[in-house]
């Protein structure tokens, strides 16, 4: 197939970036989004051209490092799946394709489609954790979990900390990807104990460092490759108004 | 509770119980309302009287104006914060199938609905409080009240455009009612994955009933008058 590409592209986070458009023949419709991007870097760098950088660890759809707004959508138009997995067969031949990094205040541009998702990883450090020594298998194996509270747990841990959320959020907001932490460690007797501290530290994290707030428009979980429900959001704020009461 | 209300989510706490207390009244409000599709009228006028006078209703009234003030303010607020967030936008965005349109356009919605408001309060509400209202005699004529239904009928009757205004102000109020509904819930956290599908089915069956039942109002006395 033959297709044409609109690519957001920006030499580094001081540079003011723009759109180029690339043509691109013969392309596989078995190809994954990144090989398609890896073929075109390769013309690319043929033509002695800089590549498109864009972020990729996996390939597998488990390490969420691939996130890119295509055609609009978070991860492209198929539903719960990365970008690492979409194939070109979701497009027609002859699609233009517009490629866009994640825009957020919180996740500035590094380079062309990469962003700096580092703000995910502060939120993390400010409370997504037990600070005790969970011990090894054998441990885990000796403390008896509810298998609906281990399901609830499996779902939410499933976050691979992409970004989606915040990029299909309209306020760019991270509340999607803290639920799924607090949900995560609140259904063990690991993490229930520390779940008050956990939720006030997330929640105040991320409003410190720019997302914006939750006006309910399911846009998170429309774009999750993961398919984690806003169901966890509700449990968030439960955690958080319960917690706080209780200063 | 330190600081509850300066986070994201107590602001939007405050949304949401504001709403729900403002969802009450409307129902309470359209209940009386209704009662002016019942006879000529007396009904409607007794029910009014016994609105305007009753003590209760008297304490309720302030709390009511404070109520829209807070959900119309936090709503500002709210809606200047998360524009802040996304300061380069997407050149391409589609639907996600998921996102109502109402959810994205609540501010502009609730916008609408305040200059309903404000529209609405002149019509009725201010000419009651500080204006000339013909009065009606009750209880063989032992009684003057207010002759609402005339002010009421007259307007409807006489200004086919008061009409239009009031059935779109209805439909914008169910648009924002739509979301509004069943997002109050999911905020205060009573939802889970069960509950968003009922919670959703009776978010349009209130705001239905809201936008009809308001909406059958003007329509009844342009029609049928």
């Amino acid at each position: 197939m033959n297709i044409k590409l609109k690519i957001w592209r920006q030499p580094n986070a001081k540079s003011k970036g723009r759109f180029e458009t690339y043509s691109l023949t013969d392309v596989s419709s078995d190809m994954s989004f990144l090989e398609m991007l890896d073929y075109l870097n390769n013309n690319l760098i043929r033509e002695g051209k800089e590549p498109v950088a864009f972020e990729h660890d996996c390939r597998e759809g488990i390490c969420g490092s691939c996130g890119i707004y295509i055609n609009g959508r978070a991860h492209g138009p198929q539903h719960r799946t990365t970008t690492c997995e979409l194939r070109m067969r979701e497009f027609k031949d002859g699609n233009t394709i517009t490629v866009e990094p994640w825009r957020a205040a919180a996740f500035p541009v590094i380079k062309d489609l990469i962003v700096d998702r580092s703000p995910l990883d502060k939120i993390m450090q400010s409370g997504g954790f037990v600070t005790i020594n969970a011990g090894a298998a054998q441990d885990a194996n000796s403390i008896l979990v509810n298998k609906k509270n281990a399901d609830e747990a499996f779902d939410s841990a499933s976050c691979i900390g992409c970004g989606a959320c915040v990029a299909a959020c309209k306020n760019s907001s991270a509340m999607l990807f803290i639920a799924s932490k607090i949900t995560h460690l609140a259904q063990f007797p690991q993490g229930q104990v520390e779940t008050h501290q956990r939720v006030k530290a997330m929640v105040a994290k991320m409003d410190e460092l720019g997302f914006g707030g939750c006006t309910n428009t399911r846009a998170c979980e429309a774009e999750c490759p993961k398919g984690i429900s806003i169901s966890n959001i509700a449990k968030l704020n439960r955690e958080f108004f319960v917690a706080k009461l209780k200063e | 509770m330190n600081g509850i209300f300066s986070s994201s989510i107590g602001k939007k706490l405050i949304m949401s119980i504001s709403g729900l207390f403002l969802m009450v009244f409307l129902l309470v409000h359209l209940t009386v309302n209704l009662m002016l599709l019942v006879g000529n009228g007396e009904v409607f006028n007794q029910a009014a009287h016994f609105m305007a006078t009753n003590p209760a209703i008297k304490i309720i009234e302030p709390v009511l104006a404070i109520g829209f003030i807070i959900h119309i303010l936090y709503a500002s607020i709210i809606t200047l914060q998360n524009r802040k967030t996304r300061p380069i936008g997407y050149s391409k965005t589609s639907s996600n199938g998921v996102t109502s349109w109402a959810s994205k356009n609540m501010y502009i919605l609730g916008g609408t609905v305040l200059v309903f408001l404000v529209i609405h309060i002149t019509n009725f509400y201010w000419k009651l409080k500080f204006g000339e209202v013909p009065s009606i005699s009750v209880n063989n004529g032992l009684t003057q009240i207010d002759d609402t239904y005339s002010l009421v009928s007259g307007l409807f009757i006489s200004y086919w455009w008061f009409d239009l205004i009031y059935v779109v102000g209805a439909i914008m109020l169910g648009f924002h009612l739509s979301h509004g509904f069943w997002s109050a819930f999911q905020t205060i956290g009573w939802n889970n994955k069960i509950w968003i599908k009922r919670l959703e089915v009776i978010a349009y069956i209130y705001a239905i009933i809201i936008a009809v039942g308001f909406s059958i109002i003007p329509l009844y006395f342009l029609i049928l008058k």
